[in-house]
């Protein structure tokens, strides 16, 4: 038996390899995935490691607020000469090497003058010439940086835009562009590429300068021959103030990648999740072939039956089939992994997250997992079918007329009713449910989801008659005899026809559910700026979310034709008791007219209280007791700086919905947070003027800081969902592929059954332009049922997860140039998955057809 | 050696070749294992004549009816169709050709089960976009019989009935030459001699000229016409016979 099943393999050979892609697609994505993070990983750990080769000790400010603007806090040059002066200190340099955050930044400027743009880091670090040790940097090409007038550039960006060492080079840091000489070209420890960042290397003074810092990120130490690291930091740590801390070189390379690690984390497991969506459609593709190669094979089965073979034999030799052929897709799909790493990088550069190299990273773990879920699904897929096989009776084979398409049964439908209902209850419930716990609300939507696949791939079968009159109109119309034959023969095994739109349908459903939420995102993001925003334009750093200097905001303000400038700062704060909080620094005079405030408690009197160290607080704000910030409430926080500050609160304002913000949650005046936040910067400029050539002219000094309309501007900020969205379409185009595969092949399978059908047509006068057709119509009819499918229930789903965060300003509303798109792709779809079918069936020999058993 | 043939013309007809055959051979394979089914056959088949082509089993029978009907190929010789050389035509051609010239009835009835039994009997004319006469299509249904079962599909159809339609669907388009390749080979012998009953008629009838082939004796006492073929040559000719006269020919050529 166990031959049997090898040699059916190998005797349909296309039929397998086509069975086998739906499965190696799936696998491709998860080995892919898990290739391309571990090698981001990778590159990290070897950015972070090498900032510390050489260092056995490193003090540095204590890490107090994630994700904050400006960094740590720094280390004081004081401490540097302490530090120094300690006998088990061989060497110690201070150090302005950070590049775990946003806190060193340095825009290069290209020759248009244009700050070198994307959405990657641009780091602005110092090196001294003369330190050996604790240089992470190798030089390429000229010399080190040495005096206020010189830089160094990485190697990637020299070749991006073809600077020569001796030219100039413009710089922006915290402050007006400024000219250096490129005295030299650097790489960056063993890595290939920093993806797409930039650096700007100084000496280490001119760093300070250049990115206003009083201190340094770090000092580095190296211990004397014979002194242990141990000791080291224990000598070290004696004399340290409160918001320093020291650790070994390794540790603080591990906390550096903290943040990155958690973000390739995410990544991670975000493309591990299509991956998975494309192994269930796989398995839907696995299921509907071998279920017909069974249905197909009843007569060969059968007569292994009458020879002695038991159900049992039956069922192995049919599970045996699934096995190999998860097997042999599981290892061809590891090997696509390395093709699929290279299209995600492709992919998250056009998304604008280009992420760092290094040499690519395959580990056992990755071989494992992919092997398992390939194997694992096609095995749990091929059950079914194998189930099915042993039902065939030994009389089969004696009987004429071979296959018996059975009609859908009762029981299949009750099923997949049941399935239905509580798949809708546990996604209503998740969605619209009160006082649902969030692991019960994941869990209702999740399974609801992939219950109501299922479920309506059950019922599917008895909607297959109806929907293809609907679906196949327009083809009978067009396609004459041809295209009602189409029709007809779609709804002849109305289970096969369904398992195999159920399959696209999944991806459909997907992307419209995409289509109906984002847009209904997108609208209210752009609604509640725009109720927010009160003057004519903005201004934000090229990337927008990056901080400008000071300096463009004051410019913006003195510039002819400006009536007003209103700018904010803002940075990250830990409150204390709470979570971390967004804080926006404000001018009191001006902000009113520039930001719409609308008051839930206290009035316009409230910002003029922010000159005297007071706060406003957005609506919803958590006390660190429980409760809602209220006016009269203390509250204090931390500030990436090290200092704490208090302050009471005088106004709630009202939250416009939860995506983007333009003040934050905490909102105090300039001066205090100048006072309290280090190196204090813009998020925005927001500015009401008549005419805009007065602004530009003043900030030509700021190339980083980019001048909109409102209605630009929150264009641009919205553009990450735009974005989302895209990567979303691209990743779930994948499945949409998978069940490409599945229809190429139930079609082949139909041909290979239809050949003395297809023999007669050819006889009695069909050309083989009909036959074509009449394939590539069944194929639209199939693919159009799947859409008819998919399109309602995902705009359903839209529908009820946008109702469920109604509250939060999210409103409904039908994407209809997408779903149009969306069935013009699924009527592509069936004319691509027809072409390889209607050739083999147009070129089929008639009398051979007609001689055929 | 070829057998070319005096025709014998049942009086009150006017004999008009419809297909004529020059020196047909035809081999399948090459070198050692080539099997030569036509050795060189030329006949002509007058119009209004019923034809049955008669041999032992591997004497040639389908390949030379195939070869008459632009199914296939010769390897050599010429085939001509209402004065028309086939063996030259295109794919595209010849398709166009069977349309408008050929009619088929298989052993295997070779209908199209998600068709009702008018939808099938209507199915060439729809493929070739000609218009149905329901004048016409009511006379075939009544003369097949089937004018009450029109909505029936094939399932729910007796053997013999399903080979009515497919009668039917062979003569719906009124083509040149009708060709049968053992109609009643699936049948018993009541439902056989309907259909041979219906092929008859439609002789008589419309003048339909026919080409059937078969091995069964009985059948061929219909024809006008009977040719024994043996190894790939005709080697013996009857005009209407009893079944008594053909399987005394059959035994004499089965040597
Ligand atoms: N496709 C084919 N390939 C090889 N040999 C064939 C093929 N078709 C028919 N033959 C051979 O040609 C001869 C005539 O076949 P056929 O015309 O089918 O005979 P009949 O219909 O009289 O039984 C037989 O010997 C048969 O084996
Ligand atoms: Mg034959």
């Amino acid at each position: 038996m166990r031959r049997v099943a090898i040699r059916g393999l190998l005797s349909r050979k296309l039929r397998s390899a086509l069975t086998a892609f739906a499965i190696i697609l799936g696998v491709a994505m998860v080995s892919g995935t898990l290739v391309l993070t571990d090698t981001i990983e990778k590159a990290f750990d070897s950015i972070f490691s090498s900032s510390y080769a050489q260092t056995d000790a490193v003090v540095s400010g204590k890490k107090l607020v994630e994700w904050s603007q400006t960094g740590k806090a720094t280390v004081s040059p004081d401490l540097l000469r302490r530090v120094q002066a300690l006998p088990e200190v061989e060497a110690a340099a201070g150090t302005i090497l950070d590049m775990s955050g946003d806190s060193n930044q340095a825009k290069i400027l290209d020759r248009d003058g244009e700050a070198i743009q994307g959405n990657n880091p641009t780091f602005g670090l110092g090196v001294d010439p003369g330190d050996e040790t604790f240089n992470p940097f190798r030089l390429v090409e000229g010399d080190w940086a040495s005096g206020p007038n010189e830089v160094v550039i990485d190697l990637g960006t020299a070749d991006a835009e073809g600077f020569r060492v001796g030219e100039q080079v413009q710089v922006a840091g915290e402050g007006p562009v400024r000219s250096f000489t490129l005295a030299g070209i650097v790489r960056f420890g063993d890595v290939d590429s920093l993806g797409g960042a930039t650096i700007a290397l100084f000496d280490v003074a001119t760093a300070r300068q250049v990115l206003d810092k009083t201190g340094f990120d770090a000092v580095a130490v190296a211990a004397r021959d014979n002194v242990s690291a141990e000791r080291l930091i224990d000598a070290i740590g004696v004399a340290l103030p409160d918001s320093v801390e020291v650790k070994t070189g390794s540790e603080q390379a591990a906390e550096d990648g903290e943040g990155v690690g958690e973000f390739v984390t995410f990544i991670r497991y975000f493309l591990l999740a299509f991956g998975g969506i494309a192994l269930f459609v796989g398995a839907f593709v696995i299921f509907n072939t071998l279920s017909i190669t069974v249905a197909q094979r009843t007569k060969e089965l059968a007569t292994l039956r009458t020879l002695g073979a038991s159900r049992r034999q039956v069922l192995r030799s049919v599970v045996l089939e699934g096995a190999i052929l998860g097997v042999v897709a599981s290892a061809v799909g590891l090997g696509f992994g390395v093709l699929i790493a290279k299209g995600l990088t492709a992919l998250m550069r056009a998304v604008g997250l280009e992420l760092p190299q290094a040499s690519m990273v395959f580990a056992t773990r990755t071989a494992v997992a992919a092997m398992l879920t390939g194997t694992i699904v096609t095995l749990v897929a091929s059950v079914w079918p194998a189930v099915r096989a042993t039902r065939i009776s030994p009389i089969s084979a004696v009987r004429e007329g071979g296959m018996v398409v059975k009609k859908p049964s009762r029981k299949t439908l009750v099923i997949g009713l049941v399935l239905s209902a509580l798949s809708v209850a546990g996604l209503v419930n998740g969605t619209l449910g009160n006082d649902v716990s969030a692991l019960v609300r994941v869990l209702g939507i999740a399974g609801g989801v992939l219950g109501l696949f299922i479920g309506i791939a059950l019922i599917a079968p008895r909607l297959i008659r109806p929907l293809a009159r609907l679906v196949g109109l327009p083809g009978a119309r067009l396609g004459g005899t041809a295209g009602r034959l189409a029709q007809q023969n779609a709804i002849r095994d109305p289970g096969r026809t369904a398992s195999t739109a159920a399959a696209l349908m999944i991806g459909l459903t997907l992307v419209s559910f995409v289509a109906v939420f984002g847009k209904a995102l997108l609208a209210s993001d752009e609604s509640n700026l725009r109720k927010q925003l009160g003057t004519s334009h903005v201004i934000t750093s090229q990337s927008g979310w990056d901080t400008v200097p000071v300096g463009a905001g004051e410019a913006a303000a003195g510039a002819a034709g400006v009536e007003l400038a209103s700018s904010i700062r803002g940075d990250r704060a830990q409150l204390t008791g709470g979570g971390e909080v967004d804080v926006s620094g404000v001018d009191p005079a001006t902000i009113g007219r520039a930001y719409n405030f609308e008051w839930i408690e206290g009035s316009e009197a409230a910002l003029a209280s922010l000159a005297s160290g007071g706060a406003v607080v957005r609506e919803g704000l958590e006390l660190p007791g429980g409760g809602k910030a209220g006016v009269g409430d203390r509250i204090g926080f931390l500030t990436p700086a090290g200092k704490r500050v208090e302050t009471v609160v005088h106004g709630v304002y009202e939250k416009h919905g939860d995506l983007d913000q333009l003040l934050g949650q905490v909102v105090l005046s300039q001066a205090a947070f100048d006072r309290s936040f280090p190196r204090p910067a813009d998020l925005l400029t927001l500015v009401q003027a008549d005419s805009t050539a007065g602004l530009e002219h003043a900030l030509v000094a700021y190339p980083d800081a980019k001048l909109q309309t409102g209605e630009a501007f929150i264009a641009s900020w919205t553009k990450w969902l735009t974005d989302v969205m895209s990567l979303f379409y691209v990743l779930l185009a994948l499945s949409v592929i998978v069940s490409l595969f599945g229809m190429v092949n139930t079609l082949v399978l139909a041909v290979f059954e239809r050949t003395r059908e297809l023999g007669m047509l050819r006889a009695v006068g069909m050309t083989r332009r009909q036959v074509r057709r009449m394939i590539r119509h069944e194929a639209v009819v199939t693919s159009l049922i799947g859409a008819a499918l998919g399109l309602p229930l995902g705009v359903a789903l839209g529908a009820l997860v946008t109702q469920s965060l109604s509250q939060y300003g999210v409103s409904f509303s039908l994407p209809v140039v997408p779903l149009v798109a969306f069935v013009v792709v699924a009527i592509v779809a069936g004319i691509a998955a027809a072409v390889l079918p209607a050739r083999r069936a147009s070129r089929l020999n008639v009398l051979e057809a007609l001689q055929y058993e | 050696m070829n057998a070319v043939l005096e025709l014998q013309q049942p009086a009150g007809i006017e004999a008009r070749t419809v297909v004529a055959a020059q020196d047909l051979t035809r081999t399948y394979g090459a070198g050692e294992t080539a099997v030569a089914a036509l050795r060189g056959v030329s006949l002509e088949i007058p119009r209004g004549h019923l034809t049955a082509v008669m041999g032992p089993s591997g004497s040639g029978k389908s390949t030379l009816m195939h070869i008459l009907a632009g199914l296939d190929k010769p390897t050599s010789g010429t085939v001509e169709i209402d004065d028309v050389e086939i063996t030259t035509l295109r794919d595209n051609e010849l398709t166009k050709l069977r349309r408008r010239h050929i009619g088929f009835v298989f052993q295997f009835f070779n209908l199209l089960p998600m068709l009702s039994a008018e939808e099938n009997i209507t199915l060439p004319l729809s493929i070739s976009g000609a218009k149905i006469e329901r004048e016409w299509l009511e006379e075939l249904l009544d003369a097949t019989g089937l004018a009450d079962r029109r909505r029936h599909r094939p399932a729910e159809l007796s053997g013999g009935q399903q080979q009515r339609v497919a009668v039917a669907r062979a003569l719906v388009s009124r083509p040149t030459v009708l060709f049968a390749d053992e109609p009643t080979g699936n049948l018993d012998s009541q439902t056989s001699a309907e259909i041979l009953g219906l092929l008859r008629g439609a002789v008589e009838t419309y003048g339909q000229t026919t080409v059937m082939v078969t091995h069964d004796p009985k059948a061929a006492t219909i024809a006008d016409r009977v040719l024994f073929l043996a190894d790939g040559l005709i080697v013996k000719e009857l005009g209407r016979s009893s079944q008594a006269e053909i399987l005394e020919t059959l035994a004499e050529v089965g040597r």
